[in-house]
């Protein structure tokens, strides 16, 4: 709470040394805390009184610029009366001392608490605030961006250079990742997310079966749901599917884990001992979710075909035999090559967009979070246009 | 003119009595009993590994004891029920040895947050009061500042404005100096002491840079890892001039050839 500063005053002497004192009761506060000023000559006296307690009062703001007369040299305080206090009462003078220091007003703080002097003390007097820069012109701030923009694209670039150069090293067996990183890493990426996987391809081959069963009856076609279960999954949804829920799994894992050790200075120990960071953190994330995500594919797509299949058989009476018979008719090797080759490619822009992520995320804990967010949001973006390009691409091909 | 206490009795503002403190069954002290005074600079002593920090979590409620009692001011504090502890610990300031400011916000945000969450100030006295905090402490330059952008001893002073943001009438400090050149070392064992004589709080420290302790402490109590309790009671001065316990003595002296020969080595 912060007082109202006084503004009655009534003239108790007019000789020489006028002496003006204010209304106490305007300078009160809750529990008791009071100022009051008297006007001396040149000299105003400030007069504490109570208890000054601030997360009980709040804070007097900007009480000393309203309170020093034109004519004031110096300002004063008596503190005879003075009872608890703490950092509200310093704020109280340093708004005085702040005042006096502009209009080169003496401030003299010798009638205060021995302990509120030495507090004062530690505040350093008011100088002229840093100056701030002028904001950059639009065009500057544009062409700021651009070139960050570009920095980053060619970050990002030589990521995946190194990528394919360190990659191959390592299947030959030359470069410095430990291969049970590998395996660990393939195991989290892969195995670990079987039942995630299983959970969403099949509610996914079911949705669509349930769509197709009662869109193609009306049309008398019901007997195609196999085949848009099928190619559905195996060519688009599968792949689509996966990749999203492995961007939202692992990808978030792997930025949050990097940048968790950026935080902790580990890929500087690392730096510093000489060990390479992309052998060591990169390339087994990389290679074991490029790695996985094919089989993750094909997974995804049998277990999808199964949704479709239990849908299918519910609503339309077809036999396990026939709709698998369907399935395998209207199915070419092109969708299947089409499907792994986008989870290959789909498993590589979710590792080098989360890791990149985790790479040059800030220092501190809440860079963590934000990487984690900042990679599934790129991540699955990145999956849904590439999805398109690639759709687009077989489009022309003619698969 | 004192700031507000937790209590209203006269005696010591903070008083142990046969505390234990573990986990599981590991014992990391044991029948600890101590005093602190009103308006003093106490220090928890010890070696690496003797529960320095871990009693002052039992000290500021992060870690309940496994028996014992802490008395704050004049009231138990595991006795009373949560709202009450909670409204004790507003009374304690806390400087974490790491600093723990929040990273999401600016240093100034840091400072603000208990006001807004435990005070009923409005935003302009927050903003007067953090203003004030940075100023003590040297930082009111650097409120816009997001903690990681800090040194380490900017760091270390942000987080002590931040314990100080509720004038709390105890400040706990986790090894204050840890990781500070000798220099900043210097200007925060000073600032720890004008913060003390200005608002009359209470300090306890848990610290074993030497230097800090002799420069500012009053009183204390020295942790031993082996006996798992306090083997001496004291200022660190007082420790380091007159006991004569091998572990204290090879402490207080820097020496590492722990044990008896070599106090009487040095009394011969």
């Amino acid at each position: 709470m912060t007082s109202t500063a006084p503004s009655a005053v009534s003239v108790s002497d007019a000789s020489a040394d006028r002496t003006l004192i204010d209304d106490p009761g305007l300078g009160a506060r809750k529990n008791g805390g009071r100022w009051s000023r008297r006007e001396q000559g040149s000299t105003t006296t400030i007069t504490l009184s109570g208890d000054w307690v601030a997360r009980e009062d709040g804070v007097e703001i900007g009480v000393g610029g309203r309170n020093l007369g034109p004519d004031v040299r110096s300002i004063s305080f008596e503190s005879t009366g003075l009872g608890r206090w703490d950092s509200g009462l310093i704020a109280f003078l340093l708004s005085f001392r702040a005042a006096a220091s502009e209009r080169d007003i003496a401030f003299e703080p010798a009638g205060l608490p021995e302990a509120a002097q030495r507090l004062l003390a530690l505040v350093a007097p008011p100088g002229s605030p840093p100056p701030r820069g002028p904001r950059a012109p639009m065009l500057d701030r544009t062409g700021l961006w651009a070139m960050s923009a570009a920095a980053e694209a060619a970050e990002t670039a030589a990521l995946v250079g190194n990528i394919f150069l360190r990659g191959a090293m390592a299947v030959r067996g030359r470069a410095a990742m430990r291969g049970r990183d590998l395996i660990d890493t393939m195991y989290g990426t892969g195995a670990a997310a079987l039942p995630l996987v299983a959970l969403v391809n099949v509610l996914m081959g079911g949705i669509l079966a349930f769509i197709g069963v009662t869109e193609l009856q009306t049309l008398g076609a019901g007997v195609y749901v196999a085949d848009l279960v099928a190619i559905g999954m195996v060519r688009e949804m599968a792949p689509l599917m996966t990749a999203i829920i492995i961007c939202g799994r692992t990808g978030a894992a792997f930025a949050a884990n990097i940048a968790a050790m950026q935080g902790a200075e580990e890929i500087d120990a690392l730096r510093a001992v000489g060990i390479p960071v992309f052998d060591y953190l990169i390339l087994p994330r990389v290679l074991a979710l490029t790695a996985m995500m094919p089989l993750l594919y094909v997974f995804g797509c049998v277990v999808g075909i199964i949704g479709g299949l239990i849908v299918g058989a519910m609503t339309l009476g077809v036999s396990t035999t026939s709709f698998l018979v369907m399935a395998q008719q209207s199915l070419t090797l092109g969708f299947l090559a089409l499907g792994l080759a986008k989870s290959v490619a789909f498993g590589a822009v979710i590792a080098v967009v989360s890791l990149r992520v985790g790479l040059r995320a800030g220092r501190n804990a809440a860079a963590v979070g934000a990487a984690a967010t900042s990679a599934v949001v790129a991540g699955i973006v990145g999956v849904i246009a590439l999805d398109a390009v690639i759709d687009l691409c077989a489009s022309v091909l003619g698969i | 003119m004192t700031p507000p206490a937790p209590g209203t009795a006269p005696g010591p503002i903070l008083k142990v009595e046969g505390l234990s403190i573990g986990f599981d069954d590991t014992v990391i002290q044991q029948d600890l009993s101590f005093e602190v005074s009103r308006g003093s600079i106490f220090a928890i002593m010890g070696g690496s590994g003797s529960g320095k920090s871990t009693l002052l979590k039992a000290l500021i409620g992060l870690l309940r004891p496994t028996a014992g009692v802490i008395h704050i001011g004049d009231e138990d504090y595991w006795a009373a029920d949560e709202a009450r502890r909670a409204h004790i610990d507003q009374g304690f300031g806390v400087l974490f040895q790491r600093g723990a400011l929040w990273s999401s916000l600016t240093v100034a945000e840091n400072v603000a947050l208990p006001l807004r969450l435990l005070s009923t100030l409005d935003d302009a006295s927050i903003r007067d009061l953090v203003k004030v905090k940075l100023s003590l402490v040297g930082l009111d330059a650097a409120g816009d500042d997001m903690p990681a952008a800090l040194s380490g001893g900017m760091n270390k002073r942000a987080a002590l404005a931040r314990a100080l943001a509720l004038d709390p009438a105890i400040l706990m400090l986790d090894e204050p100096s840890a990781g500070l050149d000798p220099i900043s070392s210097k200007r925060l064992d000073d600032l720890i002491q004008e913060l003390r004589d200005g608002f009359g709080m209470t300090v306890v420290m848990v610290s074993h840079e030497l230097p800090s302790l002799l420069d500012i402490c009053d009183d204390g109590i020295f942790l031993d890892a082996d006996s798992k309790t306090a083997i001496a009671h004291g200022s660190p001065a007082s420790l380091r001039d007159t006991c004569d316990h091998p572990t204290v003595h090879a402490f207080m002296h820097r020496d590492s050839r722990t044990g008896a020969p070599q106090v009487q080595r040095d009394r011969a």
